[in-house]
């Protein structure tokens, strides 16, 4: 209970987005706080990609209002959530296959050289993109160390996942958003990248979970939010719940406030 | 439940094991991928040694060897351009025309007009920035495939420069009376026996200045990304139209510049020069390594895949074979090039 009191540093209240007739958004809440990693879980097309969309900067509400610690914000793009803090890590992924790992780290960000060289010929300093990569692979534990210059398609998925997560590591000050980070992963690769949410989680950042895989939601999850037709309908915690239960309120066959454990279920 | 106990027995292990490969196939699988102008590389050594071992000294003497390079420049220049173009995943089938036309238009303004050489000269390099630009928003803005959006242009820009040109050649006495400067390129320094054209010499600082733009700076980065994975790239904030709408401006000044070399190689300036020379560009650019997928190849792949070219088609001509079989060299080398570029790409599977 005690995170509760803390201030959330994302929060939502009453988001809401139409495409045409289909409501994807309907008085949505969310919560984030410190030092958490927070599974979003929901049936397909019950808007929980709209929802993480909102929250990324993706894409724009039609009404309600987003807080990062404390603070209305609104995002146009992505761009500008990044600069706010809050990376994501993209199911795709959003790695050049044939740009080797230090490139891809500081694609869109990269750091020039200082003085004239940086300034009038546009130089690259890719010595210390390259430390910088090299120092946060190691940080994470993704790193024997020759291979910094190696194209990223030449890493198994499990190894690329970790070149996304270490970029949203490195640059995300604030939240880590990541999008089914092991849907294309087999059962060993999965377990090395929910270590790395813990890791990401244990340096400070607290993460956005987005999964189907009950397992593994379950395996990493400190809190649960529960979507379901557009809106957040409960917030369970893996010690009080069982997958059967989550599963029961994401497709409707439990209503979560007549539910006896249901002491974190928040109103919809 | 038995998918959750095996999560937790993997996590005990090291996240990443960058394995290496170990076999010979791979290690040169890997080795070709990691240095995409190696096999260009090498191809080019071994046909210089096979003809002057099959040739002798004739095709080894400095001034062959700096004839060959005078042949390639033109291409050279235009496989600059063609390999900007190439690596974001796009191809130009206009450059040819581009080039055509800003010479014809330099020559124009500067003997028939009387402008002073060098503004016509500056004219004509915006002439070819706005050819490219062209180009560049009818793909960036009206999505038009580059093959189909070039294949339009080139034969726009080829009637424009029929028409401006009135279908006449500028002879070479014409421009040494009122614009030397226009061939100026076609000078030479002589040392060692070899002629080095300061066309050639040109073409040597653009494909640097080129090599830098595209391995030392943010803007070379976007490049390859955008040819690469343009989705991934938007998503890491590169704005992708404005990364190609450059390219394909650069492009159009670097076939202008083109331009300049070739009235300086041919001393005159006619309308119908370098019909061939955007199939050309295409030639040297694959061969020397870039992928027609965008994203993967170097820029001085391209200067060895137009040597390449050059010195077997000089080689085979000092050796007495038809010309036929020249183009049916050149035809195999292409196939091969890119039989090796789809072999490279499957690395990672």
């Amino acid at each position: 209970m005690s995170e509760q009191r803390q201030t959330p540093i994302l929060q939502a209240r009453g988001l809401v987005k139409r495409f045409g007739r289909v409501t994807a958004l309907d008085d949505a809440d969310f919560d984030l706080y410190p030092g958490e990693v927070l599974a979003v879980i929901g049936d397909n097309g019950a808007g929980k990609s709209t929802l993480i969309k909102a929250l990324s900067g993706a894409l724009d509400v039609s009404a309600g209002e987003i807080r990062l610690e404390g603070k209305p914000i609104r995002f146009s793009n992505p761009m500008e959530a990044r600069e706010a803090g809050i990376e994501t890590v993209y199911q795709n992924l959003a790695v050049c296959p044939a740009l080797n790992i230090a490139d891809n780290l500081f694609l869109g960000r990269e750091i020039r050289r200082k003085g004239l060289l940086g300034k009038v010929f546009r130089m690259l300093d890719q010595q210390a993109m390259q430390q910088k990569a090299r120092q946060k692979l190691t940080e994470l534990g993704l790193l024997t160390i020759q291979n910094i210059n190696q194209a990223v398609e030449t890493l198994s998925g499990g190894q690329r996942q970790g070149v996304a997560v270490a970029r949203a590591a490195a640059f995300g000050s604030r939240v880590v958003i990541m999008d089914e980070p092991t849907a294309a992963l087999g059962v060993k690769e999965s377990g090395r990248v929910l270590n790395l949410i813990r890791d990401v989680r244990d340096r400070g950042l607290p993460v956005v979970l987005i999964s189907h895989n009950m397992p593994h939601v379950f395996e990493v999850a400190d809190r649960i939010h529960i979507h379901r037709l557009g809106k957040r309908v409960a917030v369970i915690k893996p010690q009080t719940h069982s997958m059967s239960d989550a599963v029961a309120i994401m497709t409707g066959a439990m209503n979560p406030e007549k539910h006896p454990a249901g002491a974190y279920c928040t109103p919809a | 439940m038995t998918e959750l106990m095996e999560v937790k027995i993997a996590i005990d292990e090291k996240i990443a094991v960058f394995d290496q490969p170990t076999s010979l196939v791979r290690r040169v699988h890997h080795f070709l991928h990691g240095q995409p102008t190696a096999a260009p590389l090498a191809v080019l050594l071994l046909a210089i040694i096979v003809f002057s071992i099959a040739v002798g000294d004739r095709f080894l003497h400095p001034f062959n060897l700096s004839l060959v390079l005078q042949q390639v420049t033109i291409i050279g220049i235009l496989g600059i351009a063609q390999t900007l173009i190439i690596l974001t995943a796009g191809i130009d089938l206009s450059v040819g025309a581009i080039m055509v036309l800003s010479s014809v238009v330099m020559g124009r303004l500067a003997v028939g007009h009387g402008l002073y050489p060098p503004l016509a000269f500056f004219l004509g390099l915006v002439v070819g920035a706005g050819a490219g630009a062209a180009n560049g928003v009818l793909i960036t803005r009206f999505k038009l495939p580059p093959f189909i959006a070039t294949l339009g242009s080139w034969s726009i820009f080829w009637a424009l420069n029929l028409w401006y040109s009135g279908s006449e050649t500028i002879r070479s006495q014409d421009l040494n009376a009122s614009a030397p400067f226009l061939k100026w390129t076609g000078n030479s320094l002589d040392f060692l026996g070899a002629r080095l054209t300061l066309g050639s010499i040109l073409m040597m600082v653009i494909f640097a200045v080129i090599w830098y733009s595209l391995n030392r700076t943010a803007w070379g980065r976007h490049v390859y990304a955008t040819g690469d994975d343009p989705e991934a790239a938007e998503l890491v904030g590169i704005a992708t139209g404005r990364i190609l709408l450059s390219v394909y401006i650069l492009a159009g000044m670097i076939c202008a510049i083109g331009a300049w070399v070739l009235i300086g190689r041919l001393g005159s300036i006619t309308p119908i020069a370098g019909e061939t020379a955007n199939l050309d560009s295409i030639t040297a650019v694959v061969i020397g390594g870039t992928s027609l997928f965008g994203g993967r190849g170097s820029i001085f792949g391209t200067l060895i895949g137009a040597l390449i070219v050059g010195v077997f088609r000089n080689g085979l001509a000092l050796s007495g074979v038809d010309v036929l079989w020249q183009e049916f060299t050149v035809g195999w080398l292409i196939i091969v090039a890119v039989a090796i570029d789809q072999w490279i790409r499957k690395v990672g599977s």
